[in-house]
């Protein structure tokens, strides 16, 4: 027993592993109900078009068709994830606003049937003018998408502490950059789907969702039900990263097709559909200004940014704020301006995608501040060192760091990648680079005002104490929250993780929580997880107590044996104890629950980027770019993350992995692209080019030691965490090895021959 | 083959096709994609379908102990030839080598993937015992993941060949 913890902090093997690898293991797509017909939804071909008038007539004429509904037949409560803007219908009555806006759906027999159908289905369309890019779309007399927001203004953000002007003018050295960002899509490979099925007065849904709990609030809130009676069960998801963190046409319409039919309907998207529903990456342009004084010392910065929101607001306004409040987290400065514009376009509707709003200004940052260096003829590093936000400090915007070691991040992976050597020493055609980042474990706040907690979780262990079950509202969606949250359960109740079950994210069976978004369960999920866990092993030792005849606080519980502390030779089984407790009391159950304390400022959009804390990370990598095509190599990536206490260090490294992959395909390759109609060119996994086993680097993940006070056992998050510096820390190793910056994502393979091209002609001339 | 054809004046094709050692012999149509036939004839839902172009990898199978993508294969095609599939490759009880091995090294994610990933594994594994890391690579290079980065599903290949 000499080790700290019994439980966490090893990589046990996952929960759901084997029912993974076997193809046990049910997503929504797999299940099948008796009776089950199949939906679809019927999308605009158009980017802009008045709605004339819809014929269904031929299409409820074919046989199987059991089905077909339009705006006449549903609520015309606008809905939306984000309260200060319902903008979205379930199907658009007086227009559409982007190709794949949702007009109508059917349900029939059969895929092949629902196909036919929606070809059946005539609509008539008034085109009307478009506008894709958002630098147009806010000029005056640009095409009006919505009525409510003149100049296609969705969001617009002015925030100001210190005083940037002061900082400016008395800067020593000042410097602006831009740079534009691209449009991604989180790619989940299960596409989406949901089958619902509404029978007297109750709606079951099924789905493969970030967060029942959200769907459950905002179809309840559609259809004026009571939240008992809507019923949102995830099975497992094959992911999500933002993307199914909101309900789509696919619950709201497999609702109303279900209630007419009386049938339980399964809708699911195709490929292309996911790409046209999108909550994808924004695709932000940013200018920066930075004033530094002669040390290097950041005085002052300024972030004057736009984004491209597409046609409907998703969880849009939190990325706007998103995107500036994360910037002076990861450094310290007290003068900073932010300004944005989120403008509507006629394209698919942008949403929180890893990492959020922040990779693309980390990304603009990063690339900014290895500009600044070079002006100051500094080592990025060093830069970097001097700049670094150092633990128990207070954000200008209001956030309080506690834990903190991203001085210890940067320094660590200057070390491992063997960067004195190779800075400035590698051959032509090769870099090396770094990027860093920061990120929330979980927001301050959630997406609605509410005041219910955050995270709760019922243990129950079973009545012969052989096994316990948790039960907890988090959601799995492949990052492990199952597996983590059973060792923490294990951990605090003295339990074997081998022992655990668990039920997770039915929104009927489980306890509240709000889900997979934000990197938040560990922290969050896992303090509620702990609180029940201790609450039973309170319990057990109580009576143990008197089963064993030694004092309570003599007593302790670990490995699922209640031992004395003074004479460990006096031990019991815990099973033995649970199930005298049974018989004596009956179910023996612990309940935790977690609410964040009061976070951030007063100023307007101070919510958004609150957090009970922080990671922080460091990327180096090194390339090498061939001159004559312009083909980057990516040869080795060396992530150093601050993430506090670790759970379960597999499943953190290979978090790392995967998020590192994200950003990774988003730096080179990555770009949901649309011709002059707004229809998208490519949207399948063939020609949206995610990264392949064959491009990937040598990837070393490490971890610093870290402890946050804020979060049971001191863990912090990972998810998103690593997406953030990669995009930077890439371009500034493709800049290192070509003397030469691409300022705008992705850093294609053609952008680099040209701007090779352009330099090679410079150096001629 | 001979076509039945239905009152709508849809032809039909009678097809055997074994699958996990056990043959089934089904009525099919002319344009039923395997991999539905996989799913929704015989209930093996562990294929999944993650684009149905070709292009994911999430519906491999073994055709002859080749890996193919089931989502661009008829039916039709299928009629006569042997086929594995995630459900086939564990002996009862005991994991495959290589599914142990997914676990063990933390491969598994979302798990989405993880079959195709596992029946791509397992036919280079029987064609190569002893594959390099580039050659691992390049037999998963089909199949995307949009979880691992491929870094741990690359190890546990190896791994699993090392044993
Ligand atoms: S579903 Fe077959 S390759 Fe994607
Ligand atoms: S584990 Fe999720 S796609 Fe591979």
């Amino acid at each position: 027993m000499g080790e700290k913890y019994a439980v966490i902090g090893k990589s046990v093997p996952k929960i759901d592993g084997r029912a993974k690898v076997t193809g046990q293991a049910k997503y929504t797509g797999d299940l099948k109900l008796p009776n089950l017909l199949v939906g679809k939804i019927l999308t605009s071909p158009h980017a802009h078009a008045r709605i004339i008038s819809i014929d269904t007539t031929e299409a409820e004429k074919l046989p199987g068709v059991k089905a077909v509904i339009t705006h006449k037949d549903v609520p015309t409560l606008k809905y939306g994830i984000s309260p200060a803007r319902w903008d979205e219908s379930i199907f658009c009555s007086d227009k559409v606003r982007f190709v794949g806006d949702k007009v109508a759906a059917v349900a029939a027999l059969d895929d092949e049937t629902v196909y036919k159908a929606l070809k059946l289905i005539k609509v008539d369309y008034e085109v009307l003018p478009a506008v894709f890019d958002p630098e147009e779309a806010i000029k005056e007399g640009a095409p009006q998408i919505h009525d409510e927001y003149a100049r296609n203004i969705n969001t617009e953000i002015h925030q100001n502490f210190g005083d940037v002007d002061k900082a400016f003018a008395e800067a020593h050295h000042l410097r602006t950059d831009r740079f534009v960002g691209n449009r991604t899509y989180q790619c989940p490979i299960e596409p989406h789907s949901a089958i619902s099925i509404w029978e007297g007065g109750k709606l079951t849904v099924y789905s493969s969702t970030q967060s029942p709990h959200y769907f459950q609030h905002y179809i309840a809130r559609e259809f004026g039900l009571k939240m008992g009676d809507v019923r949102v069960i995830k099975t497992y998801v094959g992911g999500g990263f933002g993307g199914k963190l909101e309900p789509t046409g696919l619950e709201f319409a497999g609702a109303v097709l279900s209630k007419i039919t009386g049938r339980p309907v399964k809708m699911f998207y195709d490929r292309h559909e996911m790409f046209a529903h999108n909550r994808g990456r924004h695709k932000q342009i940013m200018e920066i200004t930075t004033s530094v004084d002669k040390n290097g010392k950041i005085t002052g910065v300024y972030a004057n940014f736009m984004m491209d929101g597409g046609a409907y607001t998703s969880l849009g306004i939190a990325t706007a704020y998103y995107a500036g409040a994360m910037l002076p987290l990861t450094y310290e400065f007290v003068n900073f301006k932010f300004d944005m514009i989120r403008a509507y376009t006629n394209l698919p509707a942008c949403g929180a995608q890893r990492g959020h709003g922040a990779p693309q200004p980390r990304y603009a940052f990063e690339c900014h501040l290895d500009n600044v260096a070079a002006d100051l003829g500094m080592d990025p590093i060093e830069l970097r060192l001097i700049n670094a936000r150092q633990p128990n400090t207070v954000t200008p915007n209001d956030f309080a760091v506690n834990s903190c070691e991203l001085t210890e991040c940067i320094t660590k992976a200057k070390e491992i990648s063997g960067w004195v050597q190779k800075k400035g020493n590698l051959p032509s055609g090769k870099g090396i680079g770094i990027g860093v980042g920061s990120f929330v474990s979980g927001a301050g706040y959630p997406i609605y005002r509410t005041n219910l907690p955050h995270a709760s979780a019922i243990i129950k262990v079973h009545e012969d104490g052989t096994a316990a079950t948790l039960y907890t509202g988090a959601t799995d969606i492949g990052q492990g929250s199952d597996t983590v949250l059973c060792q923490m359960a294990a951990e605090a109740m003295g339990f074997r993780y081998e022992n655990m079950k668990i039920v997770a994210a039915d929104t009927e069976t489980t306890p509240h929580d709000f889900g997979a978004y934000a990197s938040r369960q560990t922290l969050m999920s896992g303090s509620a997880v702990k609180q029940a866990g201790e609450e039973v092993k309170g319990q057990m030792l109580e009576l143990a107590s008197e089963m064993m005849e030694v004092e309570v606080s003599d007593l302790d519980c670990r490995d699922s044996i209640v031992f004395s502390l003074s004479d460990p030779e006096k031990a019991m089984p815990f099973g033995e104890v649970a199930r005298e407790f049974f018989v004596r009391k009956g179910p023996l159950v612990g309940k935790g629950s977690y609410a964040p304390p009061k976070l951030g400022g007063t100023f307007k959009g101070a919510a958004v980027g609150t957090s009970p804390a922080y990671s922080f990370a460091a990327q180096i990598s090194e390339v090498e770019i061939d001159e004559e095509t312009g083909e980057i190599d990516v040869k080795d990536v060396w992530d150093v993350h601050d993430c506090g206490m670790v759970i379960n260090p597999g499943l953190l490294h290979a978090q790392v992995h995967g998020a590192l992959y994200m950003g990774m395909g988003e730096s080179i390759w990555e770009q949901v692209l649309f011709d002059d109609k707004g229809k998208i060119l490519n949207p399948n996994l063939g020609e949206y080019r995610m990264p392949t086993a064959m491009d990937m680097p040598r990837i070393t993940s490490e971890l610093v030691e870290s402890y946050e006070p804020a979060g049971p056992w001191g863990v912090k998050e990972v998810g998103e965490g690593a997406t953030i510096p990669t995009m930077g820390c890439y371009a500034n190793a493709i800049y290192d090895a070509m003397g030469i910056r691409v300022n705008s994502l992705p850093l294609s393979y053609e952008k680099v021959w040209r701007a090779l091209k352009e330099k090679k002609e410079k150096e001629k001339a | 083959m001979e076509a039945l054809v239905d009152n709508s004046g849809v032809k039909r094709y009678l097809v055997t096709i074994n699958v996990n050692g056990d043959d089934y012999t089904r009525i099919v149509k002319a344009n039923t994609l395997l991999v539905n036939f996989i799913r929704d004839e015989l209930d093996l839902t562990g294929t999944k379908k993650g684009c149905e172009l070709g292009d994911c990898g999430s519906c491999t199978v073994l055709m002859d102990g080749k890996p193919v993508n089931s989502c661009i294969v008829l039916a039709v095609e299928a009629d006569g030839h042997k086929f594995t599939t995630v459900e086939g490759v564990a002996q009862n009880e005991n994991l495959d080598r290589l599914q142990e091995s997914f676990v063990d090294n933390a491969a598994v994610q979302c798990g989405y993937c993880t079959p195709g990933m596992i029946m791509s594994a397992k036919a280079l594994l029987t064609r190569n015992p002893q594959p390099t890391e580039e050659e691992v690579r390049e037999a998963i290079s089909g199949n995307l993941c949009r979880c691992t980065g491929y870094v741990n599903i690359v190890k546990a290949i190896l791994a699993a060949a090392s044993e």
